[in-house]
């Protein structure tokens, strides 16, 4: 046994061609975060805490599509969404709509345990962060240029874009003719076990860019982005509409329960038959300590560790890093 | 089996001292709602529009807690929220936050048939609905009487938590009532009334669907999501099933409830009923819940551990039946 962490920062296609300036600095923040939870286990954090304590590095980096760094609805405001869950209690939080809160991911922490709901949105959620006094700023916190370029690009190609590592080309061959693009490239998300086999997990993004107002992803809805129960812990990030429709992170551990299949087993298996190529990634652990990253896009920001000593910061199949 | 299949509910955990005119109001509804449904069904109208039209149904009727009748939220206005899917193609739609909305159901389908998203929610998806050109009214219009009186009793409850038309099983202590079996979400069951709706059907083609529809809980904070608009928790369909579900929002969520259903007969082979069985025996810990499915094979079923679930089914061969109670 022994504990286990593994964290995400999208899955999309993200061609090789990415360009250096593009690449390190997601590379180095990879790496700080799995070091930042690789120590919070060694520290004996609980992996509820671990979980929440890495997706905040992550959403306070602009790199990522998560707190500061979210991409922009079409109006070119902020719409945050988080959930986590902690495998023992199956006790969730999730939130929708934030467009103050520093850290998403705390907010739905703080639903699940300081009200008797589960998920909290818009200006319910807003205001319910006042209330906890919970770190809140200003919208324009959030705005990075790289996204407001972004939004361009998209309402200049006039479709919700798919993968935001990207410049839209106008022949952009991977674009499906209907633009059912509810993608969630760029989510992400953090899984821990620790050495008694408490599991938790934790999804956070700033969505699709250009998407309608009020849009909801998978990142929010447990079973869909998030889940943990007492076998696995599992987030995932890729399209949102796919996600939900398959309810990736759920069967993940389904496929572990009623299939008897083993955690890499059961993450090949949802990411190869359940969902269409190069719509879903997704990284979890397993009550046993051991890890998994699977995905069926082109790569995969990710990064994990074991107690063992075992560690990988990886974009594309590792053959080609 | 084979040929169509429907079943609709009105909620799960039902007052046990439910007065009989409101019981026989309850099982009026149900029946006319599974009449319309089967008439469609005999049109050879598809799953996902006889789901749609049967929760319309329900949602413009103000007995049950959908659409017009909803539960206030704590600051006494209507919040509603709904889903629908089809089993094929596992399409779906969701929406939350509804104010002006008449059927939240027909904007979660248009939400999956019409937009690129699958969830819409507050202003967003007011504004879409605007944009559709879905018929919008004033939040008035959803509110009864009747609940603005139990949202006074549910305030109340949260400080009292007493409620005089519960016969006294275990004290007057808090902690005593909360293990009184005619509690759902810390709030006494004659005030609380789950009463989500929701229909599922197998047309005569074999493709199911599912929809769900909701006011909420009462006096739930504003801006609180619960299990009916999301896909997997209260809503879900497949090509080997359709469920929805009600009760406590809470205990759905965590045991993914519908898409539960669906995955011990995808993973482990279970038959319908069985399925059913084993999710409301085995995935409700402490939780109290209840939902209906119907198979591609065309059976339908039903399960639930609270007190009572308001329900109807019906099948091709001619059985139907309308139930409150075990």
């Amino acid at each position: 046994m022994g504990w286990a962490i593994a964290l995400h920062g999208g899955a999309g296609d993200i061609p090789l061609s990415l360009a250096a300036e593009r690449r390190q600095p997601r590379e180095a923040a990879l790496r700080h975060c799995l070091k930042v939870g690789v120590n919070a286990l060694k520290a004996q954090k609980s992996p509820l805490d671990v979980v929440e304590l890495v997706v905040r590095e992550l959403e306070n980096n602009p790199h990522y599509n998560a707190g500061r760094g979210s991409v922009l609805t079409r109006e070119g405001t902020i719409e945050m969404e988080a959930s986590i869950m902690d495998g023992n209690t199956k006790r969730c939080g999730a939130v929708s709509g934030l467009t103050t809160v520093v850290n998403p991911i705390s907010l739905a922490r703080l639903v699940m345990e300081k009200t008797p709901h589960i998920y909290l949105a818009f200006d319910g959620a807003e205001r319910f962060a006042r209330e906890q006094g919970i770190e809140t700023v200003d919208s324009s916190h959030f705005i990075t240029q790289e996204n407001i370029e972004r939004l361009k690009q998209a309402k200049e190609a006039n479709r919700v874009q798919i993968d935001y590592t990207q410049p839209i080309q106008k022949d952009e061959k991977k674009e499906t003719p209907t633009a059912n693009g509810d993608s969630q490239i760029g989510t992400v998300g953090c899984v821990a076990v620790d050495s008694h086999g408490n599991l938790a997990s934790a999804t956070s993004t700033g969505g699709l860019v250009n998407k309608m107002v009020g849009r909801i992803g998978d990142t929010p809805i447990i079973g869909a982005g998030t889940y943990a129960n007492n076998l696995c812990a599992v987030s995932a990030t890729g399209k949102g509409e796919a996600i939900m429709r398959g309810t990736v992170a759920r069967d993940v551990a389904a496929l572990m329960e009623f299939k008897g299949l083993s955690l890499k087993e059961a993450a090949a298996y949802v990411v190869e038959e359940c969902v269409p190529r190069g719509n879903v990634g997704l990284v979890a652990v397993s009550a046993k300590g051991e890890v998994t990253m699977a995905y069926n896009t082109t790569g995969m920001f990710r990064a994990c560790a074991t107690e063992d000593g075992y560690s990988e910061i990886a974009i594309w199949p590792s053959v080609q890093n | 089996m084979g040929g169509w299949a429907i079943a609709v509910h009105g909620g799960a955990g039902v007052d046990p001292n439910l007065p009989p005119h409101r019981q026989e109001e309850a099982k009026k509804l149900l029946t006319r709602c599974l009449n319309l449904g089967i008439s469609a069904l005999r049109s050879n109208d598809s799953a996902i529009d006889v789901v749609e039209l049967v929760v319309r149904e329900l949602e413009t009727d103000p007995l049950f807690n959908s659409g017009r009748g909803s539960a206030l939220a704590a600051n006494g206005t209507v919040e509603m929220e709904a889903s629908i899917m089809d089993g094929n193609g596992r399409r779906c739609g969701a929406v939350s936050g509804l104010t002006t909305v008449k059927n939240p159901v027909s904007l979660a389908r248009l939400v999956m048939d019409k937009s690129p998203h699958s969830y819409l929610a507050f202003s967003g998806a007011e504004d879409f609905a605007r944009q559709q050109g879905l018929e919008l009214v004033e939040n008035e219009y959803f509110i009864t009487e009747e609940n603005v009186g139990m949202l006074k009793l549910a305030k109340e409850a949260n400080t009292i938590v007493f409620d005089y038309r519960i016969p006294a099983v275990g004290s007057e202590t808090c902690g005593a009532v909360a293990e009184s079996p005619l509690q759902m979400n810390g709030l006494p069951i004659s005030v609380y009334a789950p009463e989500t709706v929701g229909c599922v059907v197998v047309d005569n083609q074999g493709r199911c669907a599912a929809a769900t529809s909701t006011g909420g809980l009462m006096n739930k904070m504003n801006g609180r999501i619960g299990d009916s608009p999301l896909i997997g928790a209260g809503t879900y369909a497949c090509n080997l099933c359709g469920v929805s579900c009600t009760g406590e929002g809470e205990a759905i969520i965590r045991g993914t409830l519908a898409r539960e259903v669906a995955a011990v007969m995808e993973y482990k082979g279970l038959g319908l009923q069985e399925a059913v069985d084993f999710v409301i025996k085995e995935r409700l810990d402490e939780g109290f819940a209840g939902l209906i499915a119907v198979s591609n094979k065309g059976d339908v079923a039903c399960g639930f551990n609270t007190t009572g679930m308001f329900r109807g089914c019906a099948t091709e061969d001619g059985y139907m039946e309308v139930n409150i109670w075990e």
